[in-house]
């Protein structure tokens, strides 16, 4: 469903990421971990269109079509999601009103009527249960005032609600304690599913004791430097970031010369 | 009219929804302004001696003064001999007794603007003195009222039915000599609304007034009086739209409110005037002043303003806190866009003990606007234990607008308690992303995060009105990012 072929992007002149390659199939849960700086997030947020990336060059096909051609608002509406590293507050929208917006612009885009208030409450409520969130959550202004625990699993939630085909969640697992993590965890496990593809971006291997994922792939200087099933992760944990960055110096170096 | 006019009217008249004119014959007097035109205006209302001298001496005041030139706005000199000081739908005399008598493009123009009488008077249950540039043309739900014992109809005719109840009260709050503008309205003022709740009265509907400018170079000067007696309780509704033209018009208003012993009045705005067009060109000069008197202990006053139209709006809507234990409100939007200028806030004035007053204060700045919040909170001697809480947020929308606060305190009780909060923020690219990557376009992303920075305001304003604020607030808006 997600294609992306030698992806070169800038930041403000710098090259970030630097021919990355990555394929997403329906039903598939990948891993993208490496050390800061390695470019994480900008694949995330230019999976979501956001401004200030630009696109040097490469290929990034979403469902068949150029993802890159689209507004933010538009991927969104086709599928895609990303849970926020830092989400956003804003103050006095409260957050039941923000996500009946979403969902039914989203629904809107698909064909789908609009929820009436009462299923739409029906169904809020099953999946605050799921992030075993209270009510009160609702009527609060979006992520403002939030701990930081609260804001991830706001993230999950808001998922949880949109459905979507494609989920990126950048560095979720950050500033959990191990109760919350267990909890986003059990979140984004319930929405697994054959027909949807999610990629966690994120730094520790601890979140993929969580969730399972079926490739790892480490990146460092802005390419996939190596691939893997679980284990990866694991011997990346044991060996450093460290191993990771003086093969991807050779990779480097001979693309260079 | 040159092709590139026409191409810009056009553009202009589709931004602005209420910009039509509706072509009806009117009385109006030729520009100028001398005692001649005065007696005329207070002639053709047929009004008492005593209101004639008051507008008089009004006029004497204000030929010794001086326009003000402290606000933060600018704007060419107004030529006051230009403007016509009197306009009045055709065939004087004897007004229209019902809303059958009243011209049907009248009713229409009301229709355009989403307050069709007929329906209003089935269906809403507000009471709609319908002010059109100087004269009201119908007054509903009198009878309703008149049962109640309350007092609702426009300023005209109450000097004619009960000129001893105005006379004790007009300019009691707003003296003729308070400011340029408050003298120019107290000597020329066509008409306005009239309200009067006797003791013990809850009103028993909200009461409202839609003012329209309609004519070519004519001022609206309405003035507005509205006295709550002792315990009794109403709730005032204004709304301004204006057709849309090339020259700029004035606009100068008084309204007066008093409450006495443990009255309450809460008085809301939304203000839609013609805010000129993109360049600057045209729209209206909103210098308003508006000013209420708590005089008994326990009265409350409260205002509550939506300001989105005009070119210039210059209005602070102000408290007297007399009485002991009194309570002054203002809670406030303003709006400013293109080339918009808004230099708005309020005066709190604790005279009695134990009074408190609140002000919230948001400020919105877009394209070229310049907004400035404008207040003071003064403290008397007398005033032991005054509270105030003053909090002003200013929110800009791209990197021409201006915002600007400008708190005045003057304490000399040393028992006050005040407390001062102000914030200025950019409506953030990350929250209009965060918005947008969860589906809602651009438009939809500024419009939610701007109606939750007003929210605290909106929630002051009565149900109907609440949603036609958050409705103006985006149509204002559209194009204001991207």
């Amino acid at each position: 469903m997600l294609t992306i072929h030698d992806l070169k992007v800038q930041v403000d002149g710098k090259t970030i990421l630097n021919g990355l390659n990555l394929e997403v199939r329906p039903g598939e849960v990948h891993a993208i971990m490496g050390p800061n700086g390695s470019g994480k997030s900008t694949l995330a947020n230019v999976i979501a269109g956001r401004d200030g990336y630009e696109v040097t060059s490469g290929v990034v096909t979403y469902q068949g079509n150029d993802l890159l051609e689209l507004a933010p608002e538009e991927r969104a509406r086709q599928g895609i999601f990303l849970a926020f590293q830092y989400p956003v507050e804003i103050p006095g929208v409260a957050n039941v009103y923000l996500l009946k917006e979403a969902l039914n612009t989203v629904r809107k885009s698909r064909g789908e009527d609009e929820l009436d208030a009462m299923d739409f409450l029906k169904l809020v409520r099953e999946k605050l249960q799921l992030l075993e969130m209270k009510e009160e959550f609702l009527y609060r202004s979006v992520n403002e005032g939030f701990s930081g625990g609260e804001k991830k699993r706001n993230e999950i939630f808001q998922m949880a609600i949109l459905e979507p085909k494609l989920a990126v969640l950048d560095e979720t697992d950050s500033g959990l304690d191990i109760d919350a993590l267990k909890v986003v965890a059990n979140g984004v496990n319930a929405l697994r599913s054959p027909d949807r593809g999610i990629v966690l971006i994120t730094h520790y291997q601890r979140l993929l004791d969580y969730i399972v994922p079926d490739y790892v792939h480490v990146l460092a200087d802005g390419q996939v430097v190596r691939s893997g099933d679980r284990s990866l992760a694991v011997e990346l944990e044991e060996r450093g970031y460290g191993w990771i960055e003086d093969h991807a110096g050779d990779v480097a170096g001979a693309q260079a010369g | 009219m040159s092709a590139v006019d026409a191409e810009i009217g056009g553009l202009v008249a589709r931004d602005y929804k209420e910009g039509f004119v509706t072509e009806i014959d009117s009385d109006t007097l030729p520009p100028g302004l001398d005692e001649r035109v005065i007696r005329t205006i207070s002639g053709k209302k047929n009004e008492p001696d005593f209101m004639l001298e008051w507008r008089l001496d009004a006029y004497r005041r204000w030929g010794s003064m001086n326009t003000p030139e402290w606000a933060h706005v600018h704007y060419p000199p107004i030529d006051f001999q230009a403007i016509s000081y009197y306009s009045a739908p055709g065939s004087q005399g004897d007004g229209p007794k019902s809303l059958d008598e009243v011209d049907p493009k009248l009713l229409e123009t009301y229709e355009k603007l989403g307050i069709p009488l007929e329906e209003q008077k089935m269906l809403s249950g507000v009471a709609v003195d319908a002010v059109f540039d100087s004269v009201s043309v119908a007054t509903t739900f009198k009878k309703d009222l008149a049962e109640a014992g309350v007092i609702f109809c426009p300023f005209s005719e109450a000097l004619q039915e009960h000129p001893e109840l105005v006379r004790k009260y007009l300019g009691t709050v707003v003296p003729q000599g308070d400011n340029y503008y408050a003298a120019l309205n107290s000597a020329v003022f066509s008409d306005g609304s009239f309200v009067y709740v006797p003791k013990g009265v809850r009103c028993p509907m909200e009461l409202s007034t839609y003012f329209r400018i309609n004519a070519m170079n004519t001022g609206q000067f309405e003035r507005t009086l509205i006295v709550a007696d002792e315990g009794s309780y109403v709730s005032y509704l204004e709304g301004c739209t204006a057709p849309m033209r090339d020259e700029n018009q004035l606009h100068a208003a008084v309204v007066e409110l008093v409450a006495m012993k443990d009255a309450q009045i809460k008085y809301s705005t939304v203000q839609n005037w013609y805010p000129g067009d993109e360049e600057g060109r045209g729209g209206i000069y909103n210098f308003v002043t508006k000013r209420g008197a708590c005089r008994g202990d326990n009265a409350k006053i409260s205002w509550t303003q939506v300001e989105t139209g005009s070119a210039i709006t210059w209005k602070y809507p102000s408290v007297l806190l007399e009485g002991d234990k009194s309570v002054g409100e203002f809670y406030s939007v303003a709006l400013t866009n293109h080339r918009q200028q808004a230099d708005t806030g309020t005066k709190m004035i604790h005279i009695g003990r134990d009074t408190s007053s609140t002000i919230i204060s948001k400020g919105i700045s877009a394209g070229r606007g310049q907004n400035a919040y404008r207040g003071l909170v003064k403290v008397l001697k007398s005033a032991d234990n005054a509270r105030n809480y003053s909090q002003c947020d200013s929110l800009l929308m791209g990197d021409r607008c201006g915002a600007h606060t400008f708190p005045y305190l003057e304490v000399k009780n040393p028992t006050a308690t005040i407390e001062h909060e102000a914030t200025t923020s950019k409506i953030g690219e990350d929250q209009l992303f965060y918005c947008r990557q969860r589906g809602l376009s651009e438009e939809d992303a500024v419009s939610l995060i701007v109606n939750g920075f007003c929210k605290t305001v909106f929630k002051k304003l009565p149900m109907e009105f609440a949603v036609e604020a958050q409705k103006l607030l985006s149509i204002s808006l559209e194009g204001a990012v991207g």
